[in-house]
C-alpha cells in the first residue's frame, strides 16, 4: 500500500468513526496528512442562529474601508488622499461639536474636585452635584439600579410630558437603557417564544435599521416585511401593513409592529394621521407597537413635524390609550447632542402586563445597570439649561447650530444627487441620511452576480477603492427586488459634504459608462 | 437550586432603598445610615475612585482641560493620548469594539472590549445551540455569581453545577467536576465549563496546580473554557497568587497550548478602580476557530461598542502610571491599598470568633462568603414566614442592623447549608463587623 492509499484508507476510517457524545469527530485530518485535533466550537457546532446575523452598517465594506486607511497611513499609493466614512451615523467622527454644556457637566462628575474651578459655570456645577448625589457614593462608578438613577428616570418624565404637550408620563414606565440599542433588543426578547407556526412574527419596515433584522435572527424570531412607499417619499401604507400581517399569519404568530419615526435610512417623517392610522392597526390587529424615535430631533422638510406615538396614543382616548401597548425608545446618540459613545438612553413601556413588567425587570438585572456617564448624560438631554441659566444662551447657540447645519445638508444632499443621471434621492425629511435610489447597467449587476455580489455592494466596493468614500449598501437595509440605493450620512462638514458629493456624482457617471 | 423565577430576590434590594429613603426622611432606627454592602460595588461602599483615572477621563470628557495646569503632566499628555485615539473625541462609537492594550501575551485581534455582560451573552450566545436536543449544557461553579446563571439559562441551555469544596477552602476537585459532566448524561449536551477565579463568593485563589488540572480536564473532555478572572488584582492569601488560565494555557505547551479553546474576562469594575458604573472590561479569545471569530465579530460589532469612557479606564487599567511619572506616587499608595490584606483578615478573625459562623480564610476576590449554622427554631420561624432560612438572616440583618448582604441561597449552595455574602472593601469594615457580631449574637441569643 502506497502512501497515497494510506491516507485515503485512513480518510475512510475516520468518516466512520464512531461519533462522540456529540455526533462529531474528535479528530480531523489536516492537509498535510496530519491528525488534528478538531475544535470544540465550529461552525458546526455554533449556535446556527448566530450565523444569520449581520450588520451591514460595520460589514464587510467597512472592513475593507479600514483596510484601505491602513495602507494609506503605510503610504501606499491611492487614487484618494482619505477614506471618509459616509457609513455609520457617527456625528462626532464627523467633526461634529459636542454640547459644551454637556461636556463641562460630565466632567464635573468625573472629577469632582472642579466644582472649586471657577472657570465652570454655577449652573453645570449645580447640575453636577444633583446627579452625584443619586449616585452610589457619590461616585459615577458606582452601579445604578438596573432600571436606571431614579432622579434621572423622574426627570425624563417630565421632559416626556412637556414634549408631549402635558399628557401625564409615569417615572415608572421608564427605563434607562444602554443606547436604544439595548432597550430594543430586550423587548424583544420578551416577545418572541413559540415554535413552527406559532412562532413570534415581528413587522419591521423596509428598508430597515439592520439592528431588527440582526436581533430577529439572533433570537430565532420571524421577520415580517412591509415595504415603504418609495414613490411617496418613503411613506407608510396601512394598505401595506395589512398585506404583511395577513400574509404572515399563514405562517406565524405576528405579535409586534416596528416603526422608526424619523425613519432610518430613509429619513422620513410620518404624519400624525400616519401615526393614527398605524396605532389603530396595531389595536385591531394585537399587535406590540415598538416606536423607535432616535432622531426626534432631527427633522428638517418644510411642513414636517415629529409626533410622539405616545402623544397621539393618549390624544386618540381611552379606547386606545388604555389598551395598546407601546414602548417607545430615544438615545443619546443622535439629535443635536450626537454622543453616541456614551451608550445613554431610555424606553417608555406604556400599558404593559404587570407580571410582564417584573420579567422585564428581571431581564434587565442580569447587565446590572446602563452605564452611568451615559444615565447622566440623558439627564442633561431632558434637562438642558432654561431661559435666565449662565449657559441658556451657548446651549441653545450650539443646538441651533447643529441642527440647522443638519437640516443645510440634507437639503443639500437631495439637490446635488437628483442632479445626477442614474440617481434618485427623496427629499430627507429628518434623520440623518440620504438613501437614493441608483441605477446599475445590466452589465454592472451581471459581474457582481458573477462574483457573487449584490451589484449595490459591488457598486459601493468600486466606489470605495476609486474614491475612499464608505457607504452602505442597501441591501443591507433591504430594498424592493431589482432596485438599488445606497445610504449616506448627511454627517461630514458642508465644504467636505460638498466635495463627496461631487465625487460620488463622478463616479457614478463613470461607472455608468464604463458598463453600459 | 437557582430559583430564577423567584422575585423574593429584588425584595431585599426594595426594602434597603426604603429604609435609606426612610432615613434620609429622619425616621428614627437603631442606625444612622445602611452599610450597603450587598454588591461588589467598591464606589457604595465607600472607597475612592482613582485620581488619576478620573483625571485623565474628565480631560477627555471636556479637551479644554488638557491645557489646564491644575492637572498633572502626565495626566494631560494620557488624555490627549487616548483622545488621539478616539477619532472624534471621545463622543463617538470606536471604529472596531477592539482596543489596544498592553498585556505581555496578547494578541489585539482577538480582543474585545465591551460590557462585561454583552461579553458573556455574545460568547454564551455562540456556544448554546437553542434548537439543539438534546440542550447546550455549561458547567457552573457552586456557589457563583446568580447573573451568570440567568444569562445561561435566558438563553435557552441548562445550568450543570460542580460543587465547590467549602470543608477544602472552596478547592475545585477534579472528581467533582467529573461527577457533574456524568450528571448531565442524558440531561443536556455540556460544551463549556465556567471557571471563576479569583471566587465570587467565595473568596478562593486557585493554585497553579488547580489551574492546570482544569485545564487538563477540559481538554480531554472538550469543554470550552469560560474563565472569569475579574477579581484578578484582588488577591490576599499568603502564598497566592493569581494564574491566569491563559498563561498557564500557553506555558503548558503542546498540544494544549495550540487547542484548548479559552474566553477570558476582565473589567474595570473590580481590582483597584471599582469603576463598575462605566459598564467597561474585555473578553480575550484564545484558540477559537478563525471561521468563528468571523461570527464573534459581527455580533460585537451591532452591539455598537462599549461606552467609550470605560474603554479609557479600561486603558488606564492595563497601563498605569509609571515610577517617575507625576500622578505615580499618589497612584502607588491608594490604588493597591484599596484591595488589601489587612482588612480581609480581621474580617475573617471576627466572623470566625462568632458562634454559629465559620469561614475558610478569603485569600482574594471582593467577597466574604462565610457560613451561617443556624439552629433549627430559626429555619423554622424563616420557614413560617414563607422565607429562606439566610434572606430571613440578611432581612433581619438589614431591618435591625442596618447592613445589605446577600443571602446565600441567591449564589447556590449544598442543601441544607446557609451563607450570607457581602463586600470585605475597607470603607466602613470596622463599623460593619460592629454591627454583624452585635446582630448575630442577639439573634442566636433569640433563636437558641
Amino acid at each position: 500500500m502506497n502512501h497515497g492509499t494510506a491516507l485515503l484508507w485512513k480518510r475512510r476510517a475516520l468518516s466512520s468513526l464512531s461519533a462522540t457524545r456529540r455526533g462529531l469527530p474528535k479528530e480531523k485530518m489536516s492537509e498535510n496528512g496530519i491528525m488534528s485535533r478538531a475544535k470544540v466550537l465550529t461552525i458546526d457546532t455554533m449556535n446556527p442562529t448566530v450565523k444569520k446575523v449581520e450588520y451591514a452598517v460595520r460589514g464587510p465594506i467597512v472592513q475593507r474601508a479600514v483596510e484601505l486607511e491602513r495602507e494609506l497611513s503605510e503610504g501606499m499609493k491611492k487614487p484618494f488622499a482619505e477614506v471618509i466614512k459616509a457609513n455609520i451615523g457617527d456625528a462626532h467622527a464627523m467633526g461634529q461639536q459636542p454640547i459644551t454644556f454637556f461636556r463641562q457637566v460630565l466632567a464635573l462628575c468625573s472629577y469632582p474636585e472642579l466644582l472649586s474651578d471657577s472657570t465652570f459655570p454655577e449652573d453645570a456645577k449645580s447640575r453636577a452635584c444633583r446627579i452625584l448625589q443619586s449616585c452610589g457614593g457619590n461616585s459615577m462608578g458606582s452601579y445604578s439600579a438596573s432600571q436606571g438613577i431614579d432622579s434621572v428616570r423622574q426627570d425624563v418624565a417630565r421632559y416626556i410630558e412637556r414634549r408631549d404637550g402635558g399628557v401625564a408620563c409615569d417615572p415608572d414606565n421608564i427605563y434607562l437603557t444602554t443606547g436604544a440599542s439595548d432597550g430594543i433588543v430586550t423587548m424583544l426578547k420578551l416577545l418572541v417564544c413559540g415554535e413552527g407556526t406559532t412562532r413570534t412574527g415581528v413587522m419591521i419596515p423596509i428598508p430597515q435599521y439592520p439592528l431588527y433584522s440582526a436581533a430577529l435572527a439572533e433570537l430565532g424570531a420571524v421577520q415580517i416585511n412591509y415595504f415603504l412607499n418609495e414613490e411617496k417619499c418613503w411613506s407608510l401604507d396601512i394598505t401595506e401593513l395589512q398585506r404583511a400581517v395577513n400574509e404572515a399569519r399563514q405562517y406565524c404568530n405576528p405579535r409586534a409592529l416596528c416603526i422608526i419615526n424619523p425613519g432610518n435610512p430613509t429619513g422620513q417623517v410620518q404624519s400624525r394621521q400616519c401615526i393614527e392610522d398605524v396605532i389603530r392597526f396595531a389595536a385591531k390587529e394585537r399587535l406590540f407597537l415598538m416606536a423607535d424615535e432616535v432622531y426626534q430631533d432631527n427633522v428638517y422638510a418644510e411642513g414636517c413635524q415629529f409626533h410622539s406615538f405616545k402623544k397621539v396614543l393618549f390624544e386618540m382616548g381611552p379606547e386606545y390609550a388604555e389598551t395598546v401597548e407601546l414602548a417607545s425608545f430615544h438615545s443619546t446618540s443622535k439629535c443635536y447632542m450626537g454622543e453616541c459613545g456614551f451608550r445613554g438612553g431610555y424606553m417608555e413601556i406604556i400599558n404593559m402586563d404587570d407580571e410582564v413588567k417584573d420579567q422585564l425587570t428581571k431581564l434587565l438585572s442580569v447587565r446590572l445597570c446602563p452605564p452611568v456617564p451615559g444615565q447622566a448624560l440623558m439627564d442633561l438631554v431632558v434637562n438642558p439649561p432654561q431661559p435666565g441659566e449662565p449657559s441658556y444662551g451657548s446651549f441653545i447657540k450650539e443646538r441651533t447650530a447643529t441642527l440647522s447645519a443638519l437640516a443645510e445638508k440634507a437639503k443639500l444632499t437631495e439637490q446635488v444627487l437628483n442632479t445626477v443621471q442614474g440617481i434618485s434621492c427623496n427629499p430627507v425629511q429628518g434623520a440623518m441620511y440620504s438613501f437614493p435610489r441608483i441605477t446599475i447597467p445590466e452589465k454592472a449587476v451581471k459581474e457582481a452576480t458573477e462574483k457573487g455580489q449584490q451589484p449595490d455592494m459591488f457598486y459601493c466596493m468600486k466606489m470605495l477603492e476609486e474614491t475612499g468614500i464608505c457607504l452602505v449598501p442597501g441591501s443591507g437595509f433591504g430594498q424592493k427586488d431589482g432596485t438599488y440605493h445606497f445610504r449616506m450620512t448627511i454627517l461630514p462638514p458642508t465644504d467636505k459634504l460638498k466635495i463627496l458629493l461631487n465625487k460620488v456624482k463622478e463616479f457614478h457617471q463613470r461607472f455608468t459608462q464604463q458598463y453600459s | 437550586m437557582w430559583n430564577v423565577k423567584q422575585l423574593e430576590y429584588g425584595a431585599l434590594a426594595r426594602r434597603a432603598n426604603q429604609i435609606k429613603d426612610e432615613l434620609r426622611q429622619g425616621v428614627r432606627k437603631p442606625y444612622k445610615e445602611v452599610i450597603d454592602v450587598f454588591q461588589g460595588d467598591l464606589h457604595r461602599a465607600g472607597m475612592k475612585p482613582l485620581t488619576f483615572v478620573r483625571q485623565v477621563l474628565t480631560a477627555c470628557v471636556y479637551p479644554p482641560l488638557i491645557n489646564s495646569s491644575n492637572l498633572p503632566l502626565d495626566v494631560r499628555q494620557r488624555a490627549q493620548e487616548e483622545l488621539g485615539r478616539c477619532v472624534g473625541e471621545s463622543g463617538y462609537y470606536n471604529q472596531t469594539s477592539q482596543i489596544k492594550l498592553y498585556c505581555q501575551f496578547c494578541n489585539v485581534q482577538d480582543i474585545h472590549s465591551t460590557e462585561m455582560r454583552f461579553a458573556h451573552c455574545n460568547i454564551l450566545n455562540v456556544l448554546v445551540n437553542r434548537e439543539a436536543s438534546p440542550r447546550t449544557g455549561v458547567l457552573i461553579p457552586v456557589p457563583c455569581h446568580n447573573k451568570t446563571v440567568l444569562s445561561i439559562t435566558q438563553l435557552g441551555a441548562v445550568a450543570v453545577p460542580y460543587y465547590l469544596s467549602e470543608e477544602q477552602g472552596w478547592a475545585l476537585q477534579v472528581e467533582e467536576l467529573q461527577r457533574a459532566l456524568e450528571s448531565a448524561k442524558g440531561v443536556c449536551n455540556p460544551v463549556a465549563l465556567y471557571v471563576i477565579n479569583p471566587g465570587n463568593p467565595a473568596g478562593y485563589v486557585q493554585s497553579q496546580k488547580s489551574v492546570l488540572e482544569v485545564i487538563r480536564f477540559a481538554w480531554e473532555k472538550r469543554l470550552f473554557l469560560l474563565v472569569d478572572e475579574l477579581y484578578q488584582d484582588c488577591v490576599y492569601g499568603e502564598n497566592c497568587e493569581f494564574v491566569s488560565y491563559k498563561r498557564a494555557v500557553s506555558e503548558m505547551g503542546p498540544p494544549f497550548s495550540g487547542t484548548v479553546e479559552l474566553a477570558s474576562f476582565h473589567s474595570v469594575s473590580k481590582g483597584f478602580s471599582g469603576e463598575c458604573g462605566l459598564r467597561a472590561g474585555y473578553v480575550e479569545l484564545v484558540n477559537l476557530d478563525p471561521a468563528v471569530m468571523k461570527y464573534i465579530n459581527t455580533l460585537f460589532s451591532k452591539d455598537a461598542c462599549s461606552p467609550v469612557l470605560g474603554q479609557i479606564a479600561l486603558d488606564l487599567m492595563t497601563d498605569p502610571p509609571k515610577p517617575g511619572d507625576p500622578s505615580y506616587l499618589l497612584y502607588k499608595q491608594v490604588g493597591p491599598e484599596n484591595c488589601t490584606l489587612v482588612y480581609v483578615k480581621k474580617v475573617h478573625e471576627v466572623v470566625n470568633s462568632l458562634p454559629g459562623f465559620s469561614c475558610p480564610p478569603i485569600e482574594g476576590g471582593l467577597f466574604a462568603f462565610p457560613r451561617l449554622h443556624l439552629t433549627p427554631k430559626a429555619i423554622q420561624k424563616a420557614k413560617e414566614l414563607g422565607l429562606q432560612p439566610d434572606t430571613f438572616y440578611c432581612t433581619r440583618l438589614l431591618e435591625e442592623g442596618g447592613v445589605f448582604t446577600g443571602p446565600g441561597w441567591e449564589y447556590g449552595q449544598k442543601e441544607g447549608t446557609y451563607h450570607i455574602r457581602y463586600n470585605t472593601s475597607r470603607a466602613l469594615f470596622k463599623e460593619l463587623l460592629r454591627r454583624l457580631s452585635s446582630f448575630h449574637m442577639t439573634f442566636m441569643k433569640d433563636f437558641s
